[in-house]
């Protein structure tokens, strides 16, 4: 079986050949914070945070600044039901699968069924989007500063992360 | 995304990263991974497969309660049902990923972000 892309590398070829002569300079930190999880989770509190542009149909109008790539964030509520929602991102591999299935990146109906048999407790009343942003720092100083801000805000215990 | 996750797990939020281009995570560095080996666009399981997105979430949930210490990482059992043959594609001069179209966009925005960039506006 074959192993795993790397991507780091494999982006940095692939522009290379496309003239590109600088790589990216992917984050890198020796040092990981860690929360242990503070209580069981039927107890805790979950919300969804994704790259993945999710929009909400009849609404594509968004907080956020994403058509210069600068960065930004914004939320929908937790209870858009799946079929209200797509992603407009071209960022995935266009050949081997598609983004119709919202499920398969968003997964808003497996978190919504595990509240449902207890096995966490809720889901805050907003989940996020964040852009890809080409500064780190923006990221970093700005967006996932207001993303803690609403998870926050939501009594958030759990977040579920998912870079499409 | 893991930067994200890095400010959240900083501030007493545990998070879970489910994802498919592990090496871009683990080179940032989370708290706790879940990988799955399938195409970028797919890191919660097969379109159209509930079962296994439900499998990859809960996966992720059995993270959050067992992970004792930063960076633990489960590879999903999940395999790609129409093979392998992406990964030798992706990112590739073969297989170009954006259409053309999608590329000129691309640069338009890059191009747009440098100018802001270089009057101070981001």
């Amino acid at each position: 079986m074959a192993s795993y892309v790397r991507y780091i590398d494999r982006t940095r070829d692939y522009y290379k050949t496309k003239g590109y002569e600088k790589p990216y300079q992917w984050a890198h930190f020796e040092d990981v914070p860690f929360t242990p999880l503070k209580k069981p989770l039927a107890q805790c509190r979950v919300t969804l945070i994704s790259t993945s542009e999710i929009t909400v149909r009849g609404a594509e109008h968004k907080e956020g600044d994403d058509e210069s790539n600068v960065g930004g964030m914004y939320s929908i509520p937790s209870n858009v039901p799946v079929e209200k929602l797509y992603s407009p991102s071209h960022s995935y591999d266009r050949v081997a699968t598609t983004l119709e299935d919202v499920d398969a990146f968003y997964p808003t109906t497996a978190l919504h069924e595990a509240v449902k048999t207890g096995r966490i407790g809720s889901l805050a009343e907003r989940f996020h989007g964040v852009y890809n942003a080409y500064s780190q720092r923006r990221t970093r100083e700005r967006d996932a500063m207001e993303v803690l801000k609403r998870c926050r805000e939501d009594g958030v215990d759990v977040a579920v992360l998912v870079p499409v | 995304m893991s930067l994200v996750a890095r400010v959240l797990e900083e501030n007493g939020i545990s998070t879970v990263v489910l994802c498919t281009a592990r090496d871009i995570v683990e080179t940032c560095g989370v708290a706790r991974m879940g990988h799955s080996d399938f195409p970028l666009g797919s890191p919660c399981g097969e379109p159209h497969n509930k079962a296994q997105q439900r499998e990859v979430v809960e996966i992720g949930f059995k993270l959050l309660e067992t992970a004792f210490v930063p960076r633990t990482m489960v590879q999903t059992p999940f395999k790609w049902s129409k093979g392998d043959a992406w990964k030798d594609l992706v990112f590739t001069p073969e297989q170009p990923y954006q259409t053309p179209e999608i590329e000129q966009r691309w640069l338009a925005k890059k191009e747009h972000y440098r100018k802001l960039k270089a009057e101070g506006k981001v």
